[in-house]
């Protein structure tokens, strides 16, 4: 090892996880900057995740003004009035995260996400996003990807019983141990816009129902202007018509977006903190191992349904990208 | 978010926590945020500064601190009005009773050894309170839910016990580094530090000749007025040199394995020692005693050669001595104490070194030797979230959904949380089917002692036993006992079986009853005259009892202790690929097939299956119904092409 070994103190304090990961990976994490924009339940679970883990910074984007509801799934905000009143999202979260571990550097960067120009991201080497319109999704990713810097780019989203996360790691290579030797692994990732364009009679059979739910109330949300979340069961008619045109559009039978799931997702749109901790975690996992450059990261969507409990991956690319 | 029937239903849940560690931290924070406003949480555990990578409800300044108490305040931090009662205790206490338990809705387990979570489900059984359990492992994870009669107890299925070698092994014939570091620890470190009158296998051999025992236990003792180096140098000869030498005068212990070579300290270390090292250790307090910072080896992380493992070994030996001498003699190897630690790396390197077996750095050491689990955040906030889960379908009797959930490192079939419908109750398991199991054992040879030691306890978890054939009483413990009574117990312990005032012999069915766990079993003895000493060590061998198959040998930590993960393979790195994934998932679901079924056939009445825990469930299992797409439950329809893929 060169002379940036870990101080006694990470060694002291990471000993658990360095012996899942490695002292390599544990250095990597050290000097790693994440950008996490949209403080609710679940991304509060990520960032406590990932301050534990010892990432070198994170910097929070979210600058609504905490509110009550805002306290029902998030861990880092204190139901007192003089710790919150007025100040925004970010702000709370920050001083929060930053008792998890003194050795992150955790800070708040005001303003609008999708008004920071390309530079702001090259200093990140992940970037997640949440609570965010269809809109802004696909404008970050686009940022990103501009670079020449590999930056690693999540979207994650909670709603009720139901969490959706989205991996983008661009042209991914890393290595790996099979047996004795080393093996060198090359992923290619669409962006977000690439993967929600592939038609869905070309997607694979059997593609996870959430995705395509997704997806309807995701279009449904853009058109009619309205923030991630903003629905009602009385808007159901108006989601039915549109899938009733997407899946005339993409000839997929109208039975695999089954109205009780669009339901579930326009009414329980409030995150439900078991949910948060299983997508938190998930989502830390994956920019961990993104970081560290060791595992095998997912590609490139995950979804988790409390129905029925499964916790799965669905790969959405066009043929080139398709692993 | 939680429906108004489930929000009604936590609300007015009262709920019982064991364990305020890694999970117990995700969890009482997931549970809090979901509503929960009766929380009881027991531990008897303080906090460290290893535990602060993940139990992030405790801080750097709470290090020393109850762990039950300290989650308790910082959870109340961000959800002031609910209760949350702490208890700093072991959950084997006698005031955890059946009562104490039937006080709750629901148990959830977060516990990192088998033998309290053995404990809890025999009184969440005699309680009849579900239960549900959890564990983790590095990337793996599991949670199962335990209701009485009506799905598998947490005992119906094999699970690992924790690894033992046979005592030739550790002391004559070595052949991988984790039967050094036991070697090191349990018998050099006890003989040096430890309590000098326990018994200690340190020089035993392969052949035994008839005047060393008692000439050698001056060996280790140091001389009056003998200079602390001459003394480490004598200790080092005498078992890296001379023991090697004798155990290779047995050429029978060495026809078919490799011979070590025996190690002598002037050949390693010339012996002009300076003492420049004098200085190092002025204003050094005793607890910081290394001799890692003596030597200035830095890094733990590297593996040391036969030169600096030795000198390591003469300077822990020397700082022992003159630093902490008042320790020697009561010392039991910690994992945290530093000093322990190097002197164990040491002397086990060493002894792998003559063995030709590969050396290990210091951190790795520590991890065999201490059974370190390791450990990250990610995975405990995974699992607690899908134990609240399960714990909010049991409030609510939602028999048809329970789950266990089991937390992959690498997907199978797409899943990395793969959801299994629970199995109905195993009944010959001898805990909630009060099945009796059978022994064999030589009734002659083996005493009252290694039956209730390695059987009674070991192995079927009774810590408080009675033992009774018929009417008579052959043993028991409690507070209250007359103290004729107690001789008595005491003089059988000493017994072999056959001589009990009760003669124990073939045929006989003892009775062993755990009044703490209100748990009671027979067992039906058979005896048998020969053991094989490699497979049976114990020299008693128990049926009946589902005993999981014996682990890979291999640099794993030792023990069940401190894992938590105890129904999947103990977590390897991010090293993965197709092979082992299926390896795992097969191991997953070797873990239950077999007789078992499903609660969804229990209508049928089938025979029990007489093969064992290897053969494939004939039943073809029901698809269980999400929603009215009749989508497959992936594993259900899966389970044979897995196992097919089994590799044994």
């Amino acid at each position: 090892m060169d002379g940036e070994e870990l101080t006694e103190q990470e060694t002291a304090l990471y000993d658990r996880q360095i012996r899942v990961w490695g002292a390599d990976a544990q250095r990597r994490l050290s000097k790693s900057h994440i950008l996490v924009c949209g403080m609710k339940g679940t991304v509060a679970e990520f960032c406590k995740n990932i301050v534990l883990a010892g990432v070198g910074s994170v910097t929070l984007v979210d600058d609504r003004i905490v509110a009550d509801e805002s306290l029902s799934a998030n861990f880092l905000i204190l139901p007192h009035e003089n710790h919150y009143n007025g100040k925004t999202l970010a702000e709370v979260c920050c001083d929060s995260l930053k008792e998890f571990n003194h050795m992150v550097h955790v800070a708040v960067e005001t303003g609008d996400i999708s008004t920071f120009g390309v530079e702001f991201f090259e200093k990140f080497d992940a970037v997640i996003i949440s609570c965010c319109s269809l809109g802004k999704k696909k404008l970050i990713n686009r940022k990103c990807r501009k670079l020449s810097k590999r930056v690693a780019f999540y979207t994650v989203e909670c709603r009720g019983s139901c969490g959706e996360m989205f991996v983008d790691l661009l042209d991914y290579k890393y290595s790996k141990k099979k047996l004795e030797e080393t093996i060198e692994c090359q992923i290619e990732y669409p962006s977000f816009e690439e993967a929600i364009s592939v038609p869905w009679r070309a997607l694979p059979r059997r593609v996870s129902k959430l995705y395509f739910a997704m997806r309807v109330i995701e279009q449904f949300e853009d058109v009619e202007g309205r923030n991630p979340g903003e629905t009602t069961i009385a808007d159901l008619p108006g989601v039915l018509k549109l899938r009733k045109e997407l899946c005339e559009t993409n000839s997929l039978d109208e039975s695999q977006i089954p109205d009780a799931l669009l339901e579930r997702l326009l009414t329980d749109t409030r995150e439900f903190p078991p949910v948060c901790a299983i997508i938190g975690g998930i989502l830390g996992q994956e920019v961990i191992k993104a970081i560290s450059g060791k595992g095998d990261p997912l590609k490139n969507f995950f979804f988790f349904d409390a129905m029925d409990g499964k916790g799965l991956i669905e790969d959405i690319s066009g043929p080139s990208t398709r692993s | 978010m939680a429906s108004q029937e489930q929000l009604s239903a936590i609300k007015r849940a009262k709920v019982l926590m064991v364990g305020a560690g890694g999970i117990g931290c995700e969890l009482l924070k997931t549970l809090a945020l979901s509503g929960f406003q009766d929380i009881h949480i027991i531990d008897m555990d303080t906090i460290e500064v290893s535990n602060l990578n993940r139990q992030f409800l405790f801080r750097q300044s709470h290090v020393g601190q109850s762990k039950a108490k300290v989650a308790r305040d910082a959870v109340l931090r961000f959800r002031p009005n609910i209760s949350i009662t702490p208890y700093h205790a072991n959950v084997k206490e006698s005031r955890f009773n059946v009562d104490f338990f039937k006080e709750f809705d629901v148990v959830l387990n977060g516990l990192d050894n088998l033998d309290a979570r053995r404990h809890v489900n025999r009184l969440c059984l005699v309680a009849d309170i579900p239960l549900v359990e959890s564990g983790t492992t590095g990337f793996l994870g599991q949670v199962t839910v335990h209701l009485k009669g009506k799905t598998e107890c947490y005992e119906c299925q094999p699970k690992p016990a924790p690894k033992t070698y046979p005592v030739c092994t550790i002391t004559s014939t070595p052949s991988k580094f984790v039967h050094c570091i036991v070697w090191a620890k349990d018998l050099l470190f006890a003989k040096l530090f430890g309590d000098k009158n326990q018994e200690n296998d340190l020089n035993v051999r392969s052949s035994d000749t008839a005047n060393s025992s008692e000439h050698s236990e001056d060996v280790f003792e140091c001389r009056k007025d003998e200079d602390i180096e001459r003394y480490g140098r004598r200790i080092y000869d005498h078992v890296f040199g001379h023991n090697i030498e004798v155990a290779l005068s047995n050429e029978e212990t060495w026809k078919n394995r490799n011979k070590p070579r025996p190690i002598y300290s002037k050949d390693v270390l010339p012996e002009k020692q300076t003492k420049e090292n004098g200085n190092k250790e002025k204003g050094c307090a005793a607890d910081d005693v290394s001799a890692m910072v003596s030597l200035s080896l830095k890094n733990p992380q590297d593996i040391w050669n036969l030169v600096e493992n030795s000198r390591v070994f003469l300077e822990a030996l020397r700082l022992f001595f003159l630093k902490r001498e008042k320790d020697i003699g009561n010392l039991t190897f910690d994992k945290d104490d530093q000093l322990a630690v190097e002197f164990v790396t040491a002397a086990a390197n060493i002894r792998a070194s003559s063995f030709g077996i590969p050396l290990h750095s210091l951190f790795e050491a520590k991890g065999i030797a201490g059974n370190i689990v390791h450990a990250v955040a990610t995975t405990n906030a995974i699992i607690a979230g899908l134990i609240v889960i399960e714990a909010i379908k049991v409030l609510q009797k939602d028999n048809n959904n329970y789950r266990m959930t089991y937390c992959l490192e690498h997907p199978s079939r797409k899943l990395l949380l793969m959801p299994v419908e629970p199995y109905e109750p195993n009944r010959s398991c001898y805990v909630c089917s009060e099945t009796p199991v059978s022994l064999e054992v030589n009734t002659q040879r083996s005493k009252l002692r290694d039956f209730v030691e390695k059987i009674i306890k070991a192995k079927l978890g009774m810590n408080f036993p009675l033992i009774m054939q018929g009417a008579s009483i052959l043993y028991e413990v409690g507070e209250d006992l007359e103290e004729d009574m107690v001789a008595i117990y005491a003089a059988n312990l000493e017994k072999a079986l056959s001589e009990l005032p009760s003669p124990v012999t073939s045929g006989s069915v003892l009775t062993v009853e755990d009044l703490q766990q209100e748990f009671s079993c027979s067992i039906n003895i058979k005896h048998r005259e020969e053991f094989d000493e490699e497979k049976e060590p114990d020299g008693m061998l128990l049926s009946g009892w589902v005993e999981a198959p014996v682990d890979k040998d291999n640099n794993k930590p030792i023990g069940n202790d401190e894992s938590t993960s105890n129904a999947l393979p103990s977590g390897e790195t991010l090293e993965g690929e197709k092979d082992d994934e299926i390896q795992e998932t097969s191991e997953v679901v070797e873990a239950f097939t077999g007789k078992k079924r499903k609660l969804s056939e229990v209508s049928e009445v089938t025979a029990p299956d007489p093969s064992g825990p290897s053969s494939i469930n004939q039943n073809k299992p029901k698809k269980l119904d999400i929603d009215d797409e009749a989508d497959e439950l992936i594993i259900s329809d899966d389970w044979e092409s897995l196992t097919k893929k089994k590799k044994l």
